[in-house]
């Protein structure tokens, strides 16, 4: 019993010990961290790939775009989004040649053009991060390309091997990622639409696929089999030609795809024993950015080092209207990056993920739903801001509306709610009417939305502002804002289509519609019940068919749906890149496509078709405009929400601003360590009392038991 | 005892083939090779090529489990099944559908998952029995009575609100431990300090429980009233008669989970951000990733196996009466 009265000290001993040298108790980071600029951010899900040519996923882009240098960049700071270079030295010079290979001019018709030609020429100080493929020994040879089993023996991660190389970027690295997208064995997502544009993509697919099938087991080192459409001009210089004239081709050379591949990573990685040691080109990036992963464990952190190589950029010195007054011009022409070292935390669960940021063991955080009422606060005017005990924190809120559209899709195919006729466009539309969106993100987004009025979010071009820009068949410009129409519109052109009170005229049974998705359990019932209620209020009965993810992909393929729920995000910022999902050759039962509601309509197609390639200017804004009221009147969708993402940072972490096309956005960012450690210790002081209390109530209990056991012995 | 150790192994190789042919046919019957291939390669842009690529990339091409377009032995073993079910018996486990080498992967997960389990089950096993214990010494008093309601009070609470409760306490008002993360080495005390405590405290109720039943079974025999009646006190007749012949019972219960501790615990891992095993099945069901399901569910079964062989060995220890044959 005696030892119980030592518990509480021995474990305030052993804390003090597991606290490291003074350090906070509840610091989960190494005390040896301490002052240092050091970003710390958190990751919910594991990164499928890091091979730039397969990985596609924003979890994916956090990390890679941190390491990789595709030849463009979005500019940080400016609103439009707008390119600028990174890894080139200037934007690509575009020419234009027609069938015969001949030059046209800059402004030539885009039915003229044949093919455009984009030179892209490198800057000449770019390196390679410290890597081991890199190395070269006293002889001037690749130290680890001809490894042993005996070699690999105590190899496990790339830190194991003791030297390291590095070497300038050459155009011919971004020539070999660019022949990596057609690898057999890459599986590169965007292989099949570049093999639309880039000459030879499509038969050097076939090339590659025949070389491994001779060659099984032996590496393909893609220098050796050349690609029409991608010339080296010199050390740092190249070329794509691609066919047509598709100016979206520019917004993939910011993409990751893009992106050097030197082909001595890609020859170390492939040699035998490596991917059993998991050591392998899809795990290990080997990139020139601004940092290298220098610490791969996805189930726990992934660590992000600055790149000793990286130099020549430099933060952006202009920006948009109110910049300067943020502060986010203050470390205008400072050399990047202007943090060491970035550490991602694996975080599954969003309550210690929330309470973590709340002790300052995050710089940044998103804002669940559970913890919405103690960050936000919104005025009476709809302005979001954070509450009185996130300001006593100092922490800061940052708002934007993400490049997203959530809606519920029509099947264009479905006998009753699909299809040109007038009945079928009525219903669509009362039912657009009904669902009321405005209150689906106030009661399950916290009012993170805005009610979408078409396919095109804000932020990109052919989104309108104001009056001009809504859907007038579900609102009215009431007040100098859009209202939602009255219910007893809806139910009139629910008459109109044939369904009085939701009867069918000819058949006088109830209306059915039947809504297919993925989302079933408690957590989904009561969107489900809203949904359910929506319908309600023109008659009409909704069936939810829950069904599991692969049946609910099925069926979408097979065109087996009546209305669904979908979403997409902006691959690039352009209206092409919403515009194609109502593409009536981008149908999915068709084609194929990512046209999931395999809406048809041959005059918003030939809209399409001219729209897709021209520049932004008054003349595409016509076009644009024109294909909304199409899409509008025939309501394939109901338009659903443009998400509002809400973040917080604390006060240390400056140059904050959400950029929803890039992802590279951690080199701009700068920490106040000092500030840093100095609120930490201020909030997570340990209290001591509940421990001494806990010790002697212990101490106590086991004092009576002992003297109540002792009475009873002496009673025997 | 070497004879009867070999029969059980013999034994469970039908069980294992058996345990396999059973996740293979579920897997199946609820995913394709095609959905497995639509899930690892996105949602954006897959076209039907990249898919039959894929698959016959990663071997999934072939029929499920018999191959009538193949001669000989070729019918059985050219399928999905043989392939992917043969090489486990070798501990093979091959690569997840991401690339990862699944083996290296449940090496590297093993140990962060051990590091929670252990301590816990130790801690905890101390905790009851000494806990049930002291219930069985007080047995029939208020204390008892408040003990075993204290007990019946545990057991209805969730797990979950251990976890969450906990975290609220101990991390985020008092500040003595961090909320979640790991560290390696010694460094891993201050993250294991918690997720331990509040394992132990959440099977404090049910565990003591049923430690005192086997206890209070024990107490009513002649050998107790013989030991008192030669004058031993309550404690020493507690200790040193009743808990060695409550180890049959006991044993049975607890040696039988020791091979499963590797296996990790989803929940605590989770909201602790240990990065154990005990999301990998779940995350790779998920994933639809049939090699790591597969490997994990085979594990898993060898390591029950394990147990049971394990328990009927311990009985020869504690029972010298127990022969094994």
């Amino acid at each position: 019993m005696k030892c119980l009265y030592y518990v509480p000290h021995a474990l305030l001993l052993l804390l003090l010990g597991a606290c490291n040298e003074g350090g906070l108790w509840n610091n989960p980071y190494p005390v040896n961290d301490q002052g240092k600029s050091i970003y710390y951010s958190a990751f919910s899900e594991r990164p499928k790939h890091l091979d730039p040519a397969s990985a596609y996923s924003e979890n994916e882009y956090i990390f890679l775009a941190q390491i990789y240098q595709p030849p463009l960049q979005y500019h940080f700071l400016k609103r439009p989004y707008a390119l600028v270079p990174q890894a080139a030295s200037a934007m690509p010079a575009v020419s234009y040649l027609d069938q015969s290979n001949r030059p046209l001019p800059d402004d030539a018709p885009a039915d003229k053009v044949a093919f455009s030609v984009y030179e892209i020429r490198l800057r000449p100080d770019l390196h390679y991060q410290p890597h081991p493929a890199f190395a070269r020994n006293a002889n001037g040879n690749l130290e680890y390309h001809a490894l042993t089993a005996r070699d690999l023996r105590n190899i496990h991660t790339l830190n194991d091997f003791p030297h390291s190389g590095t070497r300038n970027v050459l155009a011919a690295d971004y020539v070999y990622q660019i022949k990596r997208l057609a690898h057999p064995a890459i599986h590169s997502p965007i292989v099949g639409l570049m093999s639309e544009y880039i000459v030879g993509l499509k038969e050097y697919v076939t090339t590659l696929q025949q070389a491994k099938e001779k060659y099984p087991g032996r590496f393909l080192n893609l220098h050796d089999y050349p690609l029409e459409g991608v010339q080296i001009v010199d050390d740092h210089t190249y070329r794509i030609k691609i066919h047509g004239k598709y100016p979206q081709f520019s917004y993939w050379l910011a993409m990751s795809f893009f992106a050097p591949m030197p082909v001595e990573a890609e020859r170390f990685y492939a040699q035998p024993g490596m991917a059993e040691r998991n050591l392998v080109l899809d795990w290990w990036p080997v990139g020139s950015g601004p940092y290298y992963l220098s610490e791969n464990d996805p189930n726990r952190r992934m660590v992000l080092a600055r790149n000793p190589n990286f130099s020549g950029e430099t933060y952006p010195d202009e920006g948009e209207a109110g910049d300067r007054e943020a502060g986010l011009l203050a470390d205008a022409g400072k050399p990047l990056p202007l943090i060491d070292k970035v550490v991602f935390s694996l975080e599954k669960e969003t309550i210690p993920y929330w309470n973590k940021f709340l002790q300052g063991y995050y710089d940044a955080a998103g804002i669940s739903s559970d913890s919405f009422d103690q960050a936000v606060q919104v005025s009476v005017s709809g302005e979001a801001n954070v509450t009185d005990e996130m300001k006593a924190q100092g922490i800061q809120l940052s708002t934007s509306v993400a490049t997203s559209t959530m809606y519920m899709g029509f099947n264009w195919l479905d006998p009753v709610v699909g299809g040109a006729s007038e009945r079928a466009t009525k219903l669509r539309r009362a039912i657009s009417i009904a669902v009321d969106f405005e209150e689906f993100i106030s009661i399950f987004a916290n009012g993170r939305g805005i009610s979408a009025q078409s396919p095109i979010p804000p932020g990109i071009f052919g989104y309108r502002e104001g009056e001009a820009g809504i859907n007038h068949y579900v609102y009215d410009w009431v007040n100098g804002a859009p209202r939602r129409k009255a219910i007893h519109e809806a139910r009139q052109l629910l008459a109109e289509a044939g369904y009085p009170d939701g009867l069918d005229e000819k058949t006088k049974q109830p209306l059915v519609i039947y809504l297919d998705t993925t989302v079933s359990g408690v957590g989904s019932k009561s969107r489900l019940d809203w949904l359910r209620k929506q319908l309600e209020k023109i008659n009409l009965q909704l069936v939810v068919r829950s069904t599991d993810y692969n049946r609910f992909q099925d069926k979408i393929r097979k065109g087996d749906t009546q209305m669904f729920y979908f979403g997409w995000n902006a691959d690039y910022p352009d209206p092409e890149n919403f515009l194609f999902l109502l593409h009536g050759a981008q149908g999915k039962v068709a084609k194929g496509g990512e046209n999931a509601s395999n809406y048809h309509n041959p005059e918003y197609d030939h809209l399409f078709e001219r729209m897709k390639n021209m520049e932004n200017g008054p003349e595409r804004q016509k076009i644009i405009d024109e294909m909304l009221e199409i899409l509008r009147r025939d309501a394939p969708w109901i338009w659903g929400q443009h998400p509002k993402d809400y973040v917080l940072r604390h006060a240390w972490l400056h140059n904050s601003k959400p950029n929803k096309m890039a992802n590279n956005n951690v080199k701009y960012l700068r920490i106040d360590p000092a500030q840093r450690e100095e609120l930490r210790n201020r909030w997570n002081q340990p209290k001591l009392a509940p421990l001494w209390l806990g010790g002697l109530a212990l101490v106590f209990l086991a004092g009576w038991l002992w003297r109540v056991l002792w009475q009873r012995e002496q009673a025997r | 005892m070497i004879a009867y150790l070999i029969r059980r192994i013999l034994y469970a190789i039908p069980i294992l083939i058996g345990v396999n042919l059973l996740t293979f046919s579920l897997f199946f019957m609820v995913n394709t090779a095609d959905d497995m291939a639509r899930m690892q390669l996105g949602m954006k842009r897959v076209t039907p090529e990249a898919i039959e690529k894929w698959k016959q990339q990663h071997g999934y091409d072939k029929p499920l489990l018999l191959n009538l377009h193949a001669s000989g032995g070729k019918v059985l073993t050219d399928t999905i099944f043989f392939q992917k079910s043969a090489r486990m018996f070798a501990f093979d486990f091959g690569m997840s559908n991401d690339g990862r080498n699944i083996a290296r992967e449940i090496q590297t997960r093993m140990l962060p998952s051990l590091a929670i389990a252990l301590p816990t089950f130790l801690a905890g096993l101390f905790v009851y029995i000494t806990f049930a214990l002291m219930l069985t010494l007080f047995r029939a008093t208020v204390l008892d009575m408040l003990g075993v309601a204290l007990c019946v009070l545990l057991m209805s609470v969730s797990s979950l609100f251990y976890i969450i409760g906990g975290q609220f306490l101990v991390s985020k008002l008092w500040h003595w431990v961090p909320i979640s993360g790991y560290a390696e080495g010694m460094d891993s005390f201050k993250f294991i300090l918690l997720p331990v405590l509040i394992g132990v405290i959440g099977s404090v109720g049910s565990s003591s429980r049923w430690y005192r039943t086997i206890f209070l079974e024990e107490i009513g025999r002649e050998y107790v009233r013989t030991a008192r009646a030669k004058g031993l006190s309550e404690l020493h007749v507690l200790f040193r008669h009743i808990l060695k012949n409550a180890m049959i019972p006991i044993l049975t219960g607890v040696v039988v989970v020791i091979p499963l501790l590797f296996m990790g615990s989803l929940l605590t891992e989770s909201f602790f951000g240990i990065p154990g095993l005990g999301s990998y099945t779940i995350d790779a069901i998920n994933a639809q990733d049939f090699g790591v399901v597969h490997a994990m569910v085979f594990l898993g079964s060898v390591l029950y196996i394990a147990g049971l062989v394990l328990t009927d060995i311990s009985y020869t220890i504690v029972d010298p009466r127990v022969r094994l044959q």
